[in-house]
């Protein structure tokens, strides 16, 4: 073995460690973490549905803000008195409105929210439903001459036998041609 | 023959002439949504305060200086009030720092201020440098007294009505425009009362 290939193995097995020891990026800093796990582990849950309102679209689980570090000590230190998770999300509710829920709550004014993609869907059915019933009831008004034309219109048969009438006349034309050279 | 035949083809585009127009119609009714949230909608990014309607939080401020007390809910009522959240590392706060000032002394609104997430000497030096309009200061150097508030951004400004109860909340610098739209009628009509 050269001296270069000892080196490239060198580098190849620290980067493969330099991965191993990755760990994903996580925004609650030691000092936050509860010495109980099972505290610390509803803490975690809790946080990852509550909205840090500096970024709006982050958990304060996954925001680096100020706010989502006061929030995230707000949370421990209401767990650790002895509130439940709703209670702990009741006590941000009370401050910040549903809005700092990531799931906002079945209400009045959340309802489109929830219903809304089941009424597409609905709407999407009742549309292609519209839409195949329509064309078994056209077909079923032309009558006989569809059954028997395997799904053809009146119009489309007469099309397809003026071109096909077309096409053998043309072939026989070509047949005369080549065999005239 | 030819009647018969052509008599359900001719039905069709009779029976579907509508169904042209459904896109057009669902982009008209797009395009009115998207108009009226971009020419008179609210900014989204702006959450409404929980607070509105309540009595303001029961919390209690220590004083920032010395010669100037702070504030707790029993210092509210008799006359609207404002609650002004500043810090001096807060740009846009020097920024609305002038319209505050006017508000307490040109409109003679009591404006207590609420003194966030900063170093005492450091707002008491800002409160030198530009002047103190406050009735009250109170200071929170922690932010637990801002999270009872419902504070997330800086600054923001609270309107206290007679009763203490919380009935307006602006986030970000005043401007001219907003004291004139949203302020200054809540505060007269509170006053005509």
């Amino acid at each position: 073995m050269t001296l270069w290939q000892k080196l490239i193995l060198a580098a190849a097995g620290l980067m493969a460690l330099a991965l191993l020891a990755a760990t994903p990026g996580m925004a609650v800093l030691p000092d936050e973490i509860l010495d109980d796990p099972a505290l610390e582990a509803r803490a975690r849950e809790i946080s990852k549905d509550i909205r840090c309102l500096v970024c709006q679209n982050q958990s304060i689980d996954d925001s680096n803000a100020d706010l989502a570090r006061d929030l995230r000590i707000i949370v421990r230190e209401r767990l650790v008195a002895g509130d439940s998770n709703a209670e702990v999300k009741r006590y941000l509710v009370d401050r910040y409105g549903d809005y700092v829920l990531l799931t906002p709550p079945m209400a009045l004014g959340t309802i489109l929210l929830w219903v809304g993609p089941f009424v597409f869907v609905a709407f999407g059915a009742v549309a292609v439903f519209v839409w195949f019933r329509g064309r078994s009831a056209a077909a079923a008004t032309t009558g006989p001459k569809m059954s028997e034309s395997a799904g053809l219109s009146a119009e489309e048969r007469r099309r397809i036998d003026s071109l096909l009438a077309e096409d053998s006349s043309s072939g026989e034309d070509g047949k005369g041609e080549g065999g005239r050279g | 023959m030819s009647d018969e035949t052509n008599a359900p083809d001719a039905e069709r585009p009779k029976r579907r002439w509508w169904l042209g127009l459904l896109p057009l119609l669902v982009f008209s009714g797009l395009l009115a949504v998207f108009a009226y949230q971009l020419i008179g909608g609210r900014d989204p990014s702006i959450v409404p305060s929980a607070l509105i309607g309540d009595p303001v939080p029961t919390v209690e401020l220590p004083a920032l200086k010395p010669d100037k007390p702070g504030f707790g809910p029993q210092d509210f009522g008799g006359g609207p009030i404002l609650v002004n959240v500043f810090a001096s590392w807060c740009v846009p706060c020097r920024v609305e720092h002038p319209l505050i000032t006017a508000l307490a002394r040109d409109y003679g609104i009591p404006v207590y201020g609420l003194n966030s997430k900063d170093r005492r000497d450091a707002a008491i030096a800002w409160l030198d440098e530009l002047g103190d309009p406050y009735t009250r200061i109170g200071y929170d150097p922690n932010g637990r007294a801002g999270i009872e508030w419902g504070v997330y951004g800086y600054p923001e400004t609270f309107l206290i009505n007679p009763a203490g109860e919380v009935v307006y909340k602006y986030v970000g610098p005043i401007t001219p425009r907003l004291l004139e739209e949203e302020f200054l009628p809540r505060i007269d009509a509170m006053r005509a009362q």
